[in-house]
């Protein structure tokens, strides 16, 4: 086990399938010779060469149009959009047509590409630079949607997506760049589709992605003082979704808490609840409730934006009132 | 000078056939057969014609949602585009893409796209793949004077120039986006061979009524491409004979300008040309009628096809086959 930031552990999961796969290629803004604004990519340039690591202009269109083009005849692009909120001026690309040309040409073309994007907020980015938007992905057939929470998780998911036959979006929350954990040596490679307890509790159950996974287990920790056993599960990856698991851990508390940094409307944690609300409606104790990010754009302050999004404290305190 | 005997009567059997199979398509649709909406690039079948028997086999082509002839022109089955058409079971898509997204990848017919502009980037990607597994393919992205002027154009074209792509990019300049004349809306009289200085590239405006015309300048510069020296970006200009789309009576089209154009049909002027240059008439009217007892037969073959399978709705979304989004 080596200790890695999350950033690391990107341009190791990268590294890991460049060197496994030589039809593996790596495009986006500033990716190269720079290593990318969030600097998840350094050091690639210098192992793998010019041809493989390449910088683009800022043509979001062309990047995305690209990486499709080049996955339907043969390689296995990576592609970065540096911030997510800039997927609005591809959104075609991804929505119209990496995502359903499979499926009109009833299965004649592949696309094995991923789309690498720094999203979410908590960097005082202001509303531009800080959305968190894995729900849009989520609404549309064709495109797997993944988001990790730990530096392991970084480098195991996105092998896994590299390695993925189909389309896939990666979405790295930008505030976890920094935060540092340990990462299996040698080669590592997670299963898309698959959540993960990593709490098990008594009382209620807690289903959180990406960067409020850590905000969830922080909550649980207060709970746990407060006399409420959470169970924390992270989703990891939109679709394909882990049901199985996310069911069956609210089935044995009976309670299902939604923690989400989208902004309320649509966002994932309501096609969790609906779910659970048709399938193991018999098993809770209690309404569901979700935990969101207002339904407004980010605003910049620190202030603001903290408050915004689902923090430790309102987590508490929602979990604390509902469980009264 | 020009392309030799055999070359010029591939090129006008595949112009009758293109156009027999689109008029046959509008019969049908004058049935209410064909359902949805179809986009007919009848007398435009010179340009697809030129560039399909200019490629290599293993060459990449990437169309708009009028993209039935050069669907065809790279050897797709007829009977598999009328039964798409048509809805049926034996469509070239299972009836999961319809009129607009005709695509047979194993002849090098990569797909028909009905976004404006977006199949250009996915075109250059093509070109960049086959640019770095080195296998000297081409790709070849055929599109309207409409689509020059969205994003995606300007992005692709520069992409593909600084990346030195073997591309070649085919503005039909048929005048028209849909309903509106394209120089009212453009900024330059030509508009992709007046942008070609932009990007560092030739401008190349060439008749494209003339099949001859057309098959040299695929030639030059797919020859290009494939010798590594980058990308080209042509403009041909045409007419479509009809309306934009299924329904469309065009005639926002001053009947002036509709009986010029009419009267530089490009099959009329390449079968003369070829009467005249020695070619035996029985040889041509073999061809005329070889290609209307192609399309009876494939027309046949898909009115006869049963419709397309609902079992299917739920199929390939995934290359597993299937369209799981949960366990
Ligand atoms: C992005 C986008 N905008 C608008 C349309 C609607 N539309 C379909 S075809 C067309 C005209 C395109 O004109 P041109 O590029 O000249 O191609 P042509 O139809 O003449 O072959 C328009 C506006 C579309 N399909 N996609
Ligand atoms: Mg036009």
């Amino acid at each position: 086990m080596a200790e890695l930031t999350f950033r690391e552990a990107v341009a190791a999961g990268i590294a890991q399938e460049m060197e496994r796969d030589p039809t593996v290629y790596f495009i986006g803004e500033d990716v190269a010779a720079a290593g990318g604004v969030f600097k998840a990519t350094v050091g690639l340039l210098d192992k793998f060469g010019a041809e493989r690591v390449r910088d683009t202009p800022i043509s979001e269109q062309a990047i995305v149009g690209a990486a499709m083009g080049a996955a339907m005849t043969g390689l296995r692009p990576i592609v970065e959009i540096m911030f997510s909120d800039f997927l609005a001026t591809c959104w075609d690309m991804i929505a119209n047509q990496v995502a359903k040309t499979r499926y009109m040409t009833d299965g004649q073309v592949s696309l094995p590409l991923v789309i690498r994007t720094a999203n979410g907020g908590g960097s005082r980015f202001g509303a531009q630079h800080s959305q968190s938007l894995e729900n849009w992905a989520m609404a549309v057939p064709g495109l797997k949607v993944v988001a990790p929470s730990t530096p392991a998780d970084a480098k195991g998911l996105l092998a896994a997506a590299i390695r993925d036959p189909d389309p896939v979006l990666f979405f790295e929350q930008k505030s976890l760049y920094g935060i540092k954990g340990e990462v299996p040596d040698g080669e590592h490679v997670e299963k898309l589709g698959t959540a993960r307890v990593l709490r098990e509790g008594k009382h209620c159950t807690i289903v959180a992605l990406a960067a409020m996974v850590p905000r969830a287990l922080a909550a649980a920790g207060e709970l746990d003082s407060l006399g409420i056993d959470a169970t924390v599960v992270d989703v990891r990856s939109l679709v394909p979704l882990d049901t199985r698991t996310i069911l069956r851990e609210v089935r044995k508390t009976g309670r299902l808490f939604t923690v989400e940094e989208n902004p309320r409307l649509c966002g994932w944690g309501a096609e969790i609840v609906s779910i659970a609300a048709e399938e193991c409606f018999d098993d809770l104790d209690g309404p569901m409730v979700r935990i969101t990010t207002p339904h407004v754009p980010l605003p910049a302050a620190q202030p603001m934006e903290d408050e915004a999004m689902p923090t430790v404290a309102r987590i508490v305190d929602t979990v604390k009132r509902a469980m009264r | 000078m020009g392309p030799d005997d055999k070359t010029r009567l591939k090129l006008y059997q595949l112009m009758v056939e293109l156009r027999d199979f689109e008029q046959r398509a509008y019969d049908v649709f004058m049935e209410n057969l064909i359902k949805g909406t179809s986009h007919l690039a009848l007398g435009q079948e010179a340009i697809a014609a030129g560039f399909a028997v200019a490629m290599r086999k293993d060459d990449y082509t990437f169309c708009t949602y009028r993209g039935h002839g050069h669907t065809l022109a790279r050897g797709a089955s007829m009977a598999a585009a009328m039964g798409e058409l048509l809805g049926r079971s034996n469509g070239m898509l299972h009836g999961k893409g319809g009129s607009m997204h005709l695509t047979d990848v194993t002849r090098g017919a990569m797909g028909s796209y009905a976004i404006v502009g977006a199949h250009m980037p996915i075109a250059a990607g093509a070109a960049w793949s086959a640019q770095v597994r080195k296998s000297g393919q081409v790709a070849v992205c055929f599109f309207g004077d409409g689509t020059t002027n969205i994003g995606a154009f300007h992005e692709t074209l520069n992409l593909a120039v600084v990346w030195k792509l073997p591309v070649v990019f085919v503005c039909e300049n048929n005048r028209y986006m849909e309903y509106t004349p394209i120089e009212s809306v453009t900024a330059v009289e030509h508009p992709a061979a007046d942008r070609a200085a932009a990007y560092g590239l030739e401008a190349i405006l060439v008749d494209g009524n003339d099949a001859d015309v057309m098959y040299e300048t695929a030639s030059r510069t797919i020859a290009r491409a494939r010798s590594g020296e980058g990308p080209s970006l042509v403009e041909a200009l045409t007419y479509r004979h009809g309306g934009h789309s299924r329904g469309d009576p065009a005639s926002y089209r001053p009947k002036e300008e509709v009986r010029e154009w009419m009267s530089r049909d490009p099959i009329k002027q390449y079968r003369e040309r070829l009467a005249s240059g020695g070619i035996d008439e029985a040889m041509l009217r073999k061809i005329d009628d070889d290609a209307r007892q192609k399309v009876d037969l494939a027309t046949e073959e898909a009115r006869n096809a049963p419709p397309a399978r609902i079992e299917d709705i739920e199929s390939q979304v995934w290359s597993d086959g299937g369209s799981a989004w949960r366990n």
